[in-house]
C-alpha cells in the first residue's frame, strides 16, 4: 500500500532537505557575500560569530539533499550531476574555501584579510553556482537513454545567468536580516540598510525569473495560467506581495525578528512557486519521480529510519539554535 | 588538446585525489574526538585542570581538522554522480541508503553538538557540554560504520540481484547488505588505524614539548596516554589486519596475491617476499629478499598450504600489482614501527625513563604522523586492490563512469589539486603552529567562545587585537 506512495514520500523529504539548506546556509552564505561591506573588525567579528555554531549543521541538508537524491532517485542524481559537472564542482570549491575561513581567519591574524575574502568568494561562487544549477534544471536537461545527453556547458543561458544573480540577493537579504536579529549597534543599523535595499532588489529579481519561466515551456504556462488552475496558482504572487509588504513594515519599525521571518516565507512562497512549475518531474519535462525512483526496498528501507531520526535530528538542532541564541556580540555569545 | 586526454582516466585521478585527501581528516578527528571525549571524562571525574587544559588545547586543533574534513567530505558525496553516474544509477539503489544512513545517523549527530562542543561550555554547563562531545565522538564512530559498510559491500557484494535496468537491488533483506562478509574486519582495523593516528599525533607533540621541557607536567600526561595507546593497540591492530588479510583471501584473493607479490603458483607453500621489484614486463618480482614458506604460514597459518598466484586467473582481472605491492609493504613497514615504539615505551616505563629518555622522544616526534601515511597507504592497498572493479567481480570501473567530458574533468582536477594544496596546506601549517606551542594551564577558548565579564578573551591567539 504505501509502496505506491514511496516515490512521492521520498520528493516530499528531499523538497524539505533541500529547501532546509536553501534556509539556513542561505543566511550563512548571504553573509559571506555581504562580508566585504561589513568594517574590518567588531562588526564583521559579530557577523561571522553569529554563524559560527551552527554552519556546518546548516551545510549538512545539502548533503542530505545531494545523498537522498543518490538514494532514492538515483536516475535523476545520474543525470542532473553530468548536466550540471562545472557548477557543481564550483560550487564544492566555493564550500571548501567558505568553511575553512570559519577557522583559518582566526588562526592567522596576519592573513585574516586573505580569509575573508576567501570566506566572501567561497560563498558567492556556491551561491551563484547553485543559482544557475536552479535555472539549468528548470530549462531543462537533454536526455536519451537514461543519460545525460548534452555537451558540458548547455547549462549556460541568460535564463540561468538571471537565476544565479537572482540567488545572491536572496541570500544576500536573508543574510542582511539574520543579522539584524543577531546583532546590535551599528552593525544592526548597517544591517536594516542593507535588508531594505535587498528587499527591493530580491522583489525585482523574483518578478524578474517568474515572469521568463513560463515562457521556458508550454508546460509551465499552463500549469500557472489554465482555468481553474489559475485561481489557486495566482494565490501564490498574492502572498508574496502580502509578505513584502510586511517586511518592509517591520524595517521601517525596527523590529528585529520580522524582517528575517518574512524572508523565510518569501523563500517557502518561492519554493512553492517552482513545486508547481516542476512537480511531478525530478528533471523537467524528462524524468519524473516515479521514473527515477530507486526500488521500493531500498526506499522502504531509508523510509523507517527516517520517520524515526528525523524527529531527533529537528530536535537537536532545535536545541543547538537554542543554546546560542541572542545577540552574537564580537568576542561571542552573551 | 585537452580532448585527446582520457577522461576515464582524468576521473579516476580526480577519485582517488579528493578521497585520500578527504581520508587523512576523518583518520584523525575519530579518535580525537573520542581522545577529547576521556580527556573531558577525566576532568569531570578528578576535576584537576589538567585535562581540561589538554582538552581545550585539542579541541581548537579539532576545530580546525573537523572543518577540513567536512568541506572535503561534501566533495565526495557530489562526486559520485559528476564522475561516476553510470556506477551511481546502477548501484544507488544498494549504496545509496547505507550512505543516507551516515548522513542521517552521523552528520547530523557531529555537526547538531560541534557548535555545543566547541563554543558551549559556559551555555550548557559541564554535563550537558561532555554530553555534546560524547554525542560528536558517537556520530564519528557511526560515520565510520555506514561508510565501511558501503565501501565493504562494493568489495564483497552480497543479497543483490540486478533487475531490468541494470541496476543492483536488494534481493531480500538488508542485514546481509550491511553486514557483508568483510565489513567487521574492516571496520575494526579502519577504527583502530584511525585510533593509532591520533595517538601518535598526540604522542608526537607530548614528545617534542618533553624534549624542550621534560617537566612539563602537560606534555607528560599526553605523552603517557598516547604510549599506552600504541602499546596495546599496536599488537591488536596487527591482529586486526592478519585477519583481514584471511578474509581478503576468501573473498578478493587477487588483491592478497598482488599484495604479496606472487605471480607464480606455490603449491607446496609460498614464500614471504620481504622486498623485491614488481615488473609488469615479465610478471615477476625482481631482487626480491624472500623467506620460504612464511608466506603460506601467514595466509594459510599453515608452512606448506598451497597459495594460488596471479597467473592462475585472467590477466584483464588482475588488480595493478607494483601500486599494492608497494602500498601495502609501506603500511606494514610502519605498523611494525609503532608497534616497536609502543614496546619501547613500556621498557621506558619499567626503567622509569619515560618522560626522561631523548632518543625515544625523538622516535615518538618521527612517527609522529606514520600514521597518517599508514592509513593513506592501506586505503590505497585495499581500493587499487580492488581494480579493475567498482563493485567487485560485478562492475568493471571502465563501465561506471559519466558521459564525461575531458576539458571538464581535467581543468577540475587541476584546480582540486591546486585548492587542495593551498587551502589544506594551509590549515596543515596553522595544525602544526598550534601543536608547536605548548598547553597551558588555564589553556584559552576558542576564539568566539562566550566568556564571563571579567575574563580575558583569548590572550596569545589575536596579539594583534589585545588592549
Amino acid at each position: 500500500m504505501i509502496h505506491s506512495h514511496l516515490p512521492v514520500i521520498w520528493a516530499g523529504i528531499i523538497g524539505f532537505a533541500v529547501f532546509a539548506y536553501v534556509l539556513m546556509d542561505g543566511f550563512d552564505l548571504g553573509i559571506g557575500i555581504l562580508f566585504p561591506v561589513f568594517a574590518v573588525g567588531e562588526e564583521r567579528d559579530q557577523a561571522m560569530n553569529s554563524i559560527a555554531p551552527v554552519w556546518d549543521g546548516n551545510e549538512t541538508w545539502l548533503v542530505l539533499g545531494g545523498g537522498g537524491l543518490f538514494a532514492a532517485f538515483p536516475l535523476a542524481y545520474a543525470i542532473i550531476l553530468p548536466a550540471t559537472y562545472p557548477l557543481i564542482i564550483a560550487m564544492l570549491l566555493g564550500l571548501v574555501f567558505r568553511g575553512v575561513a570559519f577557522e583559518f581567519r582566526w588562526r592567522d591574524p596576519a592573513h585574516r584579510v586573505y580569509w575573508d575574502a576567501a570566506f566572501t568568494l567561497g560563498s558567492l561562487t556556491a551561491t551563484i553556482a547553485q543559482g544557475i544549477t536552479l535555472g539549468a534544471v528548470l530549462q531543462g536537461i537533454r536526455v536519451e537513454h537514461n543519460a545525460y545527453a548534452g555537451g558540458w556547458l548547455d547549462w549556460l543561458s541568460p535564463f540561468s545567468l538571471l537565476t544565479g544573480a537572482s540567488l545572491v540577493l536572496g541570500y544576500a537579504l536573508l543574510g542582511a536580516s539574520w543579522l539584524i536579529w543577531k546583532t546590535e549597534g551599528a552593525a544592526q543599523a548597517h544591517a536594516r540598510r542593507m535588508a531594505f535595499v535587498l528587499g527591493i532588489a530580491t522583489l525585482i529579481a523574483m518578478a524578474a525569473v517568474s515572469a521568463a519561466t513560463p515562457f521556458l515551456h508550454y508546460d509551465y504556462w499552463q500549469r500557472w495560467f489554465s482555468l481553474p488552475g489559475v485561481f489557486l496558482t495566482s494565490q501564490i504572487p498574492l502572498l508574496v506581495l502580502i509578505t513584502a509588504a510586511v517586511f518592509f513594515w517591520g524595517l521601517r519599525r525596527g523590529s528585529e525578528r520580522v524582517p528575517f521571518l518574512m524572508v523565510l516565507a518569501l523563500f517557502f512562497l518561492n519554493f512553492l512557486g517552482l513545486g508547481v512549475s516542476v512537480y511531478p518531474y525530478l528533471v523537467p519535462r524528462a524524468v519524473t519521480i516515479w521514473d527515477a525512483a530507486a526500488p521500493a526496498q531500498s526506499q522502504q528501507f531509508m523510509l523507517v529510519g527516517t520517520a524515526v531520526i528525523f524527529p531527533i535530528i529537528i530536535g537537536y538542532t532545535a536545541w543547538a539554535y537554542w543554546v546560542f541564541r541572542g545577540k552574537a556580540g564580537a568576542h561571542g555569545y552573551h | 588538446m585537452l580532448d585527446h586526454l582520457n577522461p576515464v582516466v582524468l576521473a579516476r585521478a580526480q577519485f582517488a585525489f579528493t578521497v585520500s585527501f578527504h581520508f587523512i581528516f576523518p583518520a584523525f578527528s575519530i579518535g580525537l574526538a573520542s581522545y577529547l571525549m576521556v580527556l573531558e571524562a577525566l576532568w569531570l571525574k578528578t576535576g584537576q585542570s589538567l585535562y581540561l587544559d589538554l582538552f581545550k588545547y585539542w579541541v581548537k586543533i579539532f576545530a580546525v581538522v573537523f572543518g577540513m574534513g567536512v568541506v572535503s567530505g561534501i566533495v565526495m558525496s557530489y562526486q559520485f554522480g559528476t564522475n561516476w553516474s553510470v556506477y551511481s544509477h546502477r548501484v544507488g539503489p544498494i549504496v545509496g541508503p547505507l550512505m543516507a544512513y551516515e548522513v542521517l545517523t552521523a552528520f547530523f549527530l557531529e555537526a547538531g553538538f560541534l557548535g555545543v562542543m566547541l563554543f558551549g561550555m559556559t551555555k550548557v554547563g559541564k554535563s550537558l557540554h561532555f554530553f555534546a562531545t560524547c554525542m560528536v565522538a558517537l556520530g564519528t564512530l557511526i560515520s565510520a560504520t555506514w561508510i565501511i559498510s558501503a565501501n565493504s559491500w562494493m568489495q564483497t557484494p552480497v543479497g543483490f540481484v540486478i533487475n531490468a535496468d541494470g541496476q543492483f537491488v536488494p534481493l531480500g533483506s538488508w542485514w546481509p547488505i550491511v553486514f557483508n562478509p568483510s565489513f567487521p574486519y574492516r571496520l575494526v582495523h579502519t577504527v583502530i588505524g584511525a585510533y593509532l593516528t591520533t595517538a601518535l599525533t598526540v604522542g608526537g607533540v607530548g614528545a617534542w614539548h618533553l624534549l624542550r621541557d621534560s617537566a612539563n607536567p602537560h606534555a607528560r600526561t599526553m605523552f603517557s596516554m598516547a604510549m599506552w595507546m600504541a602499546a596495546l593497540v599496536a599488537p591488536l591492530q596487527i591482529l586486526a589486519g592478519d585477519t583481514q588479510g584471511l578474509n581478503t583471501l576468501e573473498h578478493q584473493p587477487l588483491k592478497v596475491l598482488a599484495m604479496e607479490g606472487d605471480y607464480e603458483p606455490s603449491p607446496h607453500g609460498a614464500p614471504l617476499i620481504l622486498f623485491g621489484l614488481p615488473t609488469s614486463t615479465d610478471d615477476s618480482v625482481h631482487d626480491r629478499l624472500e623467506i620460504p614458506n612464511i608466506g603460506s604460514l601467514i595466509l594459510r597459518h599453515d608452512l606448506h598450504a598451497p597459495v594460488p598466484g596471479l597467473k592462475d586467473f585472467s590477466r584483464d582481472k588482475w588488480p595493478p600489482v607494483p601500486v599494492v605491492f608497494w602500498s601495502f609493504r609501506i603500511m606494514v613497514g610502519l605498523g611494525l614501527a609503532i608497534f616497536g615504539l609502543g614496546l619501547w615505551s613500556l621498557v621506558a616505563r619499567a626503567c622509569r625513563r619515560l618522560y626522561a629518555w631523548p632518543w625515544l622522544h625523538r622516535a615518538a616526534v618521527l612517527l609522529g604522523p606514520a600514521g597518517f601515511f599508514a592509513v593513506i597507504a592501506g586505503w590505497v592497498t585495499t581500493e587499487v586492490g580492488r581494480q579493475p572493479y567498482t563493485v567487485y567481480g560485478q562492475l568493471l570501473t571502465a563501465d561506471s563512469h559519466s558521459p564525461l567530458a575531458a576539458p571538464a574533468v581535467a581543468t577540475s582536477l587541476v584546480v582540486f589539486v591546486v585548492v587542495y594544496f593551498t587551502v589544506f596546506g594551509a590549515g596543515t601549517g596553522y595544525l602544526l603552529r598550534m601543536m608547536r606551542r605548548p598547553p597551558m594551564p588555564h589553556e584559552d577558548e576558542l576564539p568566539g567562545t562566550p566568556h564571563h565579564a571579567g575574563f580575558t578573551p583569548h590572550h596569545g591567539i589575536k596579539p594583534a587585537e589585545a588592549p
